[in-house]
């Protein structure tokens, strides 16, 4: 229900997150995450959410503490991809004030990487 | 509202149920002929309120959710209904940003996705005995072709 695919890209690691994000699966995409993160020389993440097919609000738990992750290294994440249903759930969790969206990777790269 | 068709459905409180009472829901409510966004929209509120019964309901003692679906002409009210431990203080606990569970990376954001993504919800809770979410989503051009039996 759930597959994540990364490669890295300087000190940026793109991950692809593919399938639906709820309670079940966020524990395994937390673990996946993480353990990639384990890698310090990764500064920011970008995540590629356009074959996300479905989130609920154990999503946004699980952006939430990689972003902080992330922060504690002072790197950034981006996301781009999302449809209309999983935009709804940013904004209403404010997930979209602390986390960029963009249009396609390009973009996101460039601005995660702008001071 | 006239109830013109009803469905019950129960299962127990794993997380691996989850995506399986949505899409059972979603498949009922399509008898309506709702689009996409309005399919996303009850998916995702149920997604939260069978979350919110395992988690919290049940949590270390696994039990049983119910799923009553209801369709009237122009929506569907969907009850989620657990015989967990019930909700303290349901006010407090559908603020946004609310949680029980820190340690979990919860969210505190399940009843805030549900208000907004359907059209009403009522919480009745009792500790001990259960919580009982119903939930009703109108769908605005609901279009059934075949007649109601």
């Amino acid at each position: 229900m759930l597959d994540i695919i990364s490669h890295r890209q300087g000190d940026t690691l793109i991950v692809s997150i593919k399938g639906e994000l709820d309670h079940h699966t966020a524990e395994i995409a937390r673990d996946r995450l993480d353990s990639l993160l384990e890698d310090k020389s990764l500064k920011n993440m970008v995540v590629d959410l356009s074959h996300l097919k479905f989130m609920d609000s154990s999503g946004i738990g699980v952006f939430i503490g990689r972003y902080k992750k992330l922060s504690e290294r002072m790197g950034k994440l981006g996301a781009y991809g999302l449809n209309n249903h999983i935009r709804k759930i940013w904004e209403i969790s404010g997930l979209h004030r602390i986390i960029d969206i963009y249009d396609n990777l390009e973009e996101s790269l460039n601005g995660i990487q702008e001071v | 509202m006239k109830i013109t068709n009803e469905m019950r459905l129960e299962f127990l409180s794993k997380s691996q149920n989850e995506a399986f009472a949505r899409v059972v829901v979603a498949a009922f409510a399509a008898q309506l002929d709702p689009t996409l966004e309005e399919i996303a929209d009850i998916k995702t509120a149920v997604s939260e309120a069978v979350t919110n019964a395992i988690i919290h309901a049940y949590d270390q003692n696994p039990g049983y959710v119910e799923i009553i679906g209801q369709l009237f002409d122009n929506g569907i009210i969907v009850q989620v209904i657990d015989r967990g431990k019930g909700i303290k203080d349901v006010k407090e606990a559908m603020q946004p940003l609310y949680t029980s569970k820190p340690e979990l990376e919860r969210s505190g954001m399940g009843f805030t996705v549900m208000e907004t993504f359907m059209d009403e919800i009522e919480v009745i809770s009792s500790l001990g005995e259960g919580t009982k979410v119903t939930m009703v989503k109108y769908i605005k051009n609901s279009n059934r072709t075949e007649k109601p039996r």
